[in-house]
């Protein structure tokens, strides 16, 4: 009987970072942005989409990813708006994989803009898994408090964009969105800090130009 | 909240590796767990435990060795291991810095018995 060490030094994430390889070169050969939304449940990320679903329609064609633990139900909402979605329920998972994602890649029509991911409610766990995307925001609202940069530094270190939501909420609450800012800045320097009330239709303006300045970039960058 | 999943990632590996080695027992596994993989040690200790009944790897020793934030800096060409979740360069303070060290999950080492 013997005994050995191997040296093995094995990726456990690298599944997920394959295919998410894959998913990121099938987007940007077919012109598409990829845009990761993470949050906590209830931070209005579906809220935001049904808003740039209104301001797209006639301009821009979007399709939405939905993962959620369970329930249609923000699918529906989405199609309500005329979009195609797909709903994806993990059955308990904390976090969408890009594997996930794949298996609904080939049914996305081929002629859209964006593809908006809206992944599992939690700040924790879809930090560490890459779907493919090219843009990753993280959503905060107003009545979570703006002391969560520093509390979760994993979700805000991985994104591209901070969209601070429910700016209409801010002047009831202890909610200060520049001290917010600065403190995931703190964290990400370079964050895109977006300030928005998806209902009123505050920060919008700045937030779609910015979608569309990075879809043009990809689509140059691409030839 | 997902280390159930990523301990099963693990005994692929195991397994892949018991097999490639024609080995009767895992003795031991080393992961290097990265502070910012989102992941946590105890619950991946437990995820373990409850893993491994009835498996090649029942009686094996997990050690889990946590992998410090190591940040590169492109303004002065420093590489630092930072502890106190300071994104920034310990040497000229730049907040350009890029994570290199930090973030990932390994199988760094197995034990097999043969």
């Amino acid at each position: 009987m013997t005994l050995k060490t191997l040296s093995v030094t094995r990726d456990l994430l690298a599944t997920n970072k394959q295919a998410a390889g894959a998913i990121r070169q099938e987007l940007r050969a077919r012109g598409i942005l990829g845009i990761n939304l993470l949050s906590s449940p209830g931070s209005g990320k579906t809220t935001l989409l049904e808003a740039l679903a209104d301001r797209f329609r006639g301009r821009f064609r979007m399709a939405v990813i939905e993962g959620d633990i369970e329930t249609e139900r923000d699918a529906e909402r989405i199609r309500a708006k005329g979009v195609p979605a797909w709903q994806i329920t993990t059955g308990g998972a904390c976090h969408l994989e890009a594997r996930m994602i794949g298996r609904v890649l080939g049914d996305v029509p081929a002629a859209i803009d964006f593809l908006f991911i809206e992944n599992v409610g939690n700040l924790v766990c879809p930090a560490s898994f890459d779907l493919g995307e090219d843009l990753r925001f993280v959503l905060l609202s107003s009545p979570e408090g703006d002391d969560k940069p520093a509390k979760y530094p994993q979700a805000f270190l991985s994104a591209d964009g901070l969209i601070l939501t429910k700016a209409d909420l801010v002047p009831y609450l202890p909610f200060d969105p520049a001290r917010a800012a600065a403190e995931a800045l703190s964290i990400k320097p370079g964050l895109r800090v977006f300030t928005v009330s998806a209902i009123r239709g505050d920060g919008l303006d700045a937030l779609d130009a910015y979608l569309v300045e990075t879809l043009e970039r990809l689509r140059s960058g691409r030839a | 909240m997902h280390e159930l999943s990523l301990i099963a990632s693990v005994f692929d590996v195991l397994e892949e590796k018991a097999r490639e080695h024609g080995a009767i027992r895992v003795a031991g596994v080393v992961l290097k767990v990265g502070v910012l993989s989102g992941v946590v040690p105890d619950l991946l200790t437990s995820a373990f435990d409850i893993y491994k009944k009835g498996t090649l790897a029942e009686t094996a020793r997990l050690a889990i060795v946590a992998v410090p934030v190591k940040l590169r800096c492109p303004d002065c060409g420093g590489e630092a291991v930072r502890e106190d979740m300071e994104f920034s360069c310990a040497a000229c303070g730049s907040r350009r810095v890029e994570i290199v060290e930090g973030r990932d999950l390994f199988v760094e080492t197995i034990d097999l018995e043969t």
